[in-house]
């Protein structure tokens, strides 16, 4: 069984394209990664699976259960950290939580406190004398409070300063380890690389790859630039070879293929550099979205 | 249960707020028009002279001044004015607060149905409507029986008429609550409030005015107009029945409505 299963899931809002026909399925225990910029999709999608939001076609499950049917039960065992936070202005954080905690069967105080204790969030603020980044901070105790087995990301880092991102990551990771399946939402590559097993990427309301991150990093791709006088770019045109860049007397490619083909190719050339590396996701992400 | 409380301590202030106008109003009123009741006589000429489309705009035609609920009906009219408003204003707010302020995707995504939070937020409002209906209750009774200055009057038509007042903040409070899930979005409560309360209020007005039936028929300042309560010592049924009618379709309109609703993000 899937943790989340969306299926052929599409949003119009009225004639403005939410997301067309997305579709994939997310494994117990994974760490999933949604990648894709601002406005592609992200959030609606998240929304659409906890029922913010109705979908326009398709249907999405989740523990194997219908998100809108079931979704009170359901989401007693799902943790949502909104992209914007924005809680009742006029509550005190403390007030909040408890207000957060009351919704869930089991007791939540001891892990509230822990939680809060790991982020470093002053219990006895208003909310509205928060800055963004400690906002946001009650948005991921809130979140967690109830050690749910489904945690859903949505651009959980905007706002936090360094020290607090790391904290957040370990505490993610701590979670995953106990058994939670993480749902991440991000357009910040580097920390789903970091964090992440498999990845969908989402571009113009559509997914347009799901892969994990490994096989997308070094199986894949190379990055290989080549540096010697005279160097054409045609020489380098195969079957796999994409965003061939020259400049500076260097060709600049991606490579995706067997090996042995653009090793001969490049051998035929009278070189004075070559380097060949594994992009970053960020390379890889560029390229989708040329 | 949680909502509810929650609900209702972030509604307190207002509540109380709106309960001290209400006893202020009263009080003041009843004060003001018993010091002139003395001069009845006078006034009563005086309004005699007035055009009568001015008095039925008021609320005024047949209206006795000399006597205590003659004098109280006009006091009951502008007191149902202050409790539309405050319906209607907590009607508008109820669910559009949410998605305004951005809280839905922090309570939509608490396990919990959408119609218990309605249910509970209902609830909760109409706990506060009632702690304020409760003050127009007292503030009434001890208001008049300060400034009846002697006069006899009868209790019935009275209780008639503050015992309307639960059925006509239930109007305000339904149809703001269907209003607020009609319209895409709520950017301001205030003129939706006002607009309501006072669109009825004129609707009753102007309608009893230019003599057109039709229009009055919507509005539940004409289904319990103090002036037909007082002088009859009855509800006009028919038109009452109205009132509950549109309570009823509204409510059900708003959970159908509240349901299928997609909640707005901050993006």
């Amino acid at each position: 069984m899937s943790i989340i299963e969306v299926n052929k899931l599409t949003k119009y809002y009225g004639k403005a394209r939410g997301i067309v026909d997305v579709s994939f399925k997310v494994e117990e225990g994974e760490i999933f990664g949604f990648i894709g910029p601002n406005g592609a999709g992200k959030s609606t999608t998240i929304r659409l699976f906890l029922s913010l939001i109705y979908p326009t076609s398709g249907d999405s499950k989740i523990f194997g259960q219908d998100a809108i049917q079931h979704g009170p039960e359901l989401r007693q065992q799902i943790g949502y950290l909104p992209s914007e936070v924005f809680y009742y202005e006029r509550m005190k954080v403390l007030e909040l939580l408890k207000y957060s905690a009351s919704f869930y069967d089991r007791d939540c105080t001891q892990r509230m406190y822990e939680l809060a204790d790991i982020m470093e969030l002053d219990l006895k603020r208003r909310i509205d004398d928060l800055s963004y980044g400690n906002k946001k901070k009650v948005g991921i105790v809130q979140g967690l409070l109830h050690q749910p087995k489904l945690i859903v990301l949505d651009e959980p880092t905007a706002g936090l300063d360094p020290l607090m991102q790391r904290n957040f990551f370990q505490l993610i990771r701590e979670e995953n380890e106990r058994g939670a399946t993480v749902f991440f939402s991000s357009h910040i590559l580097g920390e789903v690389q970091r964090m992440c097993n498999r990845v969908a990427i989402i571009k113009e309301g559509s997914v347009i790859r799901i892969e994990d991150i490994k096989t997308m990093q070094k199986d894949n791709y190379k990055k290989i630039r080549v540096m010697g006088n005279g160097l054409e770019t045609s020489r380098f045109e195969a079957d796999g070879v994409t965003n061939m860049i020259q400049e500076n007397g260097a060709v600049t490619f991606f490579y995706k293929g067997d090996i042995n083909v653009v090793t001969k190719m490049i051998s035929a050339q009278e070189l004075a550099d070559v380097t060949i590396e594994e992009p970053t996701l960020e390379e890889i992400f560029m390229h989708y979205y040329e | 249960m949680n909502i509810y409380k929650q609900e209702f301590r972030m509604n307190l202030k207002s509540v109380v707020t709106w309960s001290i106008w209400v006893a202020v109003f009263i009080f003041l009123y009843t004060a003001a028009l018993s010091s002139i009741a003395t001069d009845a006589a006078l006034l009563n000429e005086m309004m005699a002279n007035f055009p009568e489309e001015l008095l039925i705009a008021f609320g005024m035609q047949g209206l006795d001044m000399s006597t205590v609920l003659g004098s109280y009906s006009f006091v009951f009219l502008f007191t149902q004015v202050l409790l539309a408003i405050q319906a209607a204003n907590y009607g508008i707010s109820l669910v559009s607060v949410e998605e305004r302020e951005l809280t839905a995707d922090f309570l939509l995504a608490k396990p919990v149905a959408r119609t218990t939070i309605m249910t509970s937020k209902l609830l909760s409002a109409l706990t506060g409507l009632t702690i304020t209906n409760a003050v127009a209750w007292i503030s009434s009774f001890v208001a008049i029986n300060l400034f009846k200055n002697g006069r006899a009057f009868e209790t019935m038509p009275l209780i008639l008429l503050l015992l309307s007042i639960v059925v006509f903040q239930l109007f305000f409070l339904s149809v703001g609550i269907l209003i607020s899930l009609l319209v895409k979005r709520v950017r301001s409560v205030t003129p939706y409030a006002m607009g309501l309360a006072f669109g009825m209020y004129i609707l009753s007005a102007f309608g009893g005015m230019m003599g057109d039936v039709k229009l009055e028929l919507i509005t539940p300042f004409k289904h319990f107009d103090p002036n037909y309560i007082i002088n009859n010592g009855a509800y006009d049924m028919p038109l009452v029945m109205i009132t509950v009618v549109v309570i009823i379709v509204s409510i059900v309109g708003s959970y159908v409505l509240y349901n299928r609703r997609d909640m707005r993000s901050a993006a």
